[in-house]
């Protein structure tokens, strides 16, 4: 009854190719980017530090995993590597170089993190699926480990730890421990909306038609005309920018301080590919909705049952988290392969129709 | 099929691609067997000859996904048996498949669109941005791509993934995304297998009508002999690899090897 399109006509190409084609979409979607950015004003310090922050940042890793793998079809795990990638290299630009702006900083480590990508994307012109995986976990092991060994990456610091030193931005701390959260906050959700904004581009252009082709048959891609070598590697490229800058926002507005440790496969790599298959593989916004669900399922599992009178311990509360985690991508994997972006799109179906059966 | 048509009206220019002597073999299987012909600018060449008889080997060597051990291609002038298969499409040489090779997570329109990402030179910067130069080039190509659709009367698909589409309406894709890059030779791996009398009758007029409007030379491989007999100019016969004949439909039709090898008359 509300979500109906009758009377909107496109005139012209651009109109019917526009992002979002409904007039409904649009007005909801910039709704919700302006409810994101009033946020900080009534949301308190840990929900902003623990969980939004946290939820930017892999959204746009996830961003990041899903052109790689959910439009361009090449399976990686080494989403945690790239994103240590830029992590430090951020660092190693801001402490090395006087009066680096952070955000330039920030998308010049996004560049480093691309060409990180393509050197181990280079396989993919021989190898897919599983064994693709298995080469992409090989980045993942050795940039880990590389960043412990060598003691230039972190300026020769005997803990080994890189720290966001703070850095402004107009004048306002956006970086390090003394930033406050509403800064990080605004700084991360920009980098998002901007850089998904990015991606919902390329993947409705030239570019993106040329992975979904690969992706889906090679062969046929090939033939008429898309290089497979290039594409592909373009698509690792611009995926480990993504994941590079978000690396490097993780260290500087997320955590502020951190070791390899925290870009290993369990800390970040399996998270990230769950958000995408929850999310749905092949969609921006399912990225983003995936995220959501992973970053969050965790705080409700932890709040909910007390909420209800049930006091679980601690350890126990971790183990059930698990539990349902796995149940859950199982589920989704069983009952929609395509995630959330998928059951959104059967919702926006019916409710056109609504109340009516079709 | 479409009665009384005759392919007179079109100007069968010279020779743009000659095979010579092309030999292909898997193995001990012989594929192709000194193969030689010419295809002549503008006309509609069929290739015909019993299952395993090397059709499909043919056209994978022509626009490069096999390479002939022995032996040389020509096109427009230019050697291309070692080429690679993008090369082919940059050359101007499109092709459909026997199994339907369709983008199946693609909508039809971007299906079609893919077919014209060859032609397509923005920048990435400009492409991120969906913008300036990016924007008005993506709207010139929708332009072109909604030609196609219009040409092949499958507007109402248009936004439809491909997956969900009846089988003959995926053929018709398949020939719009080789359509939108404008080839100059087009190659239809058994364009009409499976279909009925009337889609069969729909993808003839649509063959025929490329062939006419925008002069594309045609190489065809089909098994439905009446219509290979109705549409095309010229006939190649294969048979174990060997080129077994070649020439006009009746030419082709009174030969007494193709006979035996091919249409299943018996003579006593």
């Amino acid at each position: 009854m509300f979500y109906r399109e009758a009377g909107q006509f496109k005139t012209s190409y651009q109109d019917d190719q526009a992002i979002f084609p409904i007039l409904q979409d649009k007005v909801a979607v910039l709704a919700l980017v302006a409810f994101a950015y009033v946020i900080p004003f009534f949301a308190n310090e840990y929900w902003l530090q623990a969980i939004l922050i946290q939820f930017l940042v892999f959204a746009l890793a996830a961003i990041g995993l899903n052109l790689l793998m959910g439009y361009a079809g090449q399976v990686s795990l080494g989403t945690g590597a790239f994103m240590a990638v830029g992590g430090y290299a951020c660092y190693k630009l801001t402490t090395n170089i006087e009066g680096m702006n952070v955000i330039v900083a920030i998308l010049l480590s996004g560049g480093i993190t691309a060409a990180v990508g393509i050197l181990f994307g280079l396989p993919s012109l021989r190898i897919k699926g599983f064994y693709l995986a298995v080469a992409t976990l090989a980045a993942q092991f050795f940039i880990l480990w590389l960043f412990n060994k060598v003691g230039w990456f972190v300026n020769d610091n005997p803990s080994g730890t890189v720290t966001a030193p703070p850095r402004e931005v107009f004048g306002v701390l956006v970086s390090g421990a003394q930033a406050t959260p509403e800064a990080r906050y605004w700084t991360c959700l920009t980098f998002l909306v901007i850089f998904a904004w990015i991606a919902t581009n390329l993947v409705r252009g030239r570019i993106g038609r040329s992975w979904m082709a690969i992706r889906d048959m090679d062969i046929a891609a090939e033939i008429i005309g898309i290089r497979p070598l290039r594409t592909k590697l373009t698509a690792f490229a611009i995926s480990s920018f993504y994941c590079g800058v978000a690396g490097a926002l993780m260290v500087f507005c997320w955590l502020g301080s951190v070791e390899t440790e925290a870009f290993d496969l369990f800390n970040v790599s399996f998270p990230v590919l769950f958000m995408i298959i929850i999310g749905g593989l092949g969609s921006i916004g399912g990225s983003i909705l995936g995220a959501a669900f992973i970053v969050l399922m965790p705080i409700f599992l932890v709040n909910f049952p007390p909420m209800i009178g049930i006091d679980i311990a601690t350890d126990f509360q971790k183990h059930i988290e698990e539990i349902i985690f796995g149940a859950l991508i199982i589920f989704f994997l069983i009952v929609e392969p395509e995630g959330f972006a998928r059951l959104w799109q059967i919702l926006r179906e019916k409710l056109r129709t609504w109340p009516f059966p079709y | 099929m479409p009665e009384g048509h005759t392919a007179q009206h079109r100007q069968v220019g010279d020779v743009i691609m000659k095979v010579e002597d092309v030999s292909l073999s898997f193995g001990g299987v012989r594929a192709l067997d000194n193969v030689s012909f010419d295809v002549r600018e503008h006309e509609i060449l069929a290739i015909i000859g019993p299952n395993g008889a090397g059709k499909s080997s043919m056209l994978n060597c022509i626009n490069g996904f096999y390479h002939p051990q022995e032996g040389s291609i020509y096109y427009k002038g230019n050697r291309r048996d070692t080429a690679k298969t993008f090369e082919a499409a940059e050359e101007g040489i499109a092709r459909t498949f026997q199994n339907i090779a369709l983008f199946k997570g693609m909508s039809t329109l971007d299906n079609i669109m893919t077919g014209r990402n060859l032609k397509m030179k923005k920048h990435l910067f400009w492409q991120a941005l969906y913008f300036g130069p990016a924007l008005k080039e993506e709207m010139e190509h929708r332009a072109k791509a909604e030609e196609v659709i219009d040409f092949l009367e499958i507007e109402a698909i248009r936004k439809t993934p491909v997956g969900r589409l009846p089988y003959g309406l995926q053929k018709r894709v398949e020939l719009g995304r080789a359509l939108a890059a404008e080839p100059d030779l087009l190659l239809l791996d058994e364009p009409m297998a499976g279909m009925n009398y009337e889609e069969k009758e729909d993808m003839v007029r649509y063959i025929l009508d490329v062939n006419d409007e925008f002069g594309t030379t045609i190489i065809l491989i089909e098994h439905d002999m009446s219509v290979v007999m109705d549409i095309s100019d010229r006939v190649i016969v294969l048979d174990y690899g060997k080129k077994l004949a070649e020439g006009t439909p009746d030419e082709v039709k009174g030969n007494q090897d193709v006979i035996d090898a091919y249409l299943g008359v018996s003579h006593d």
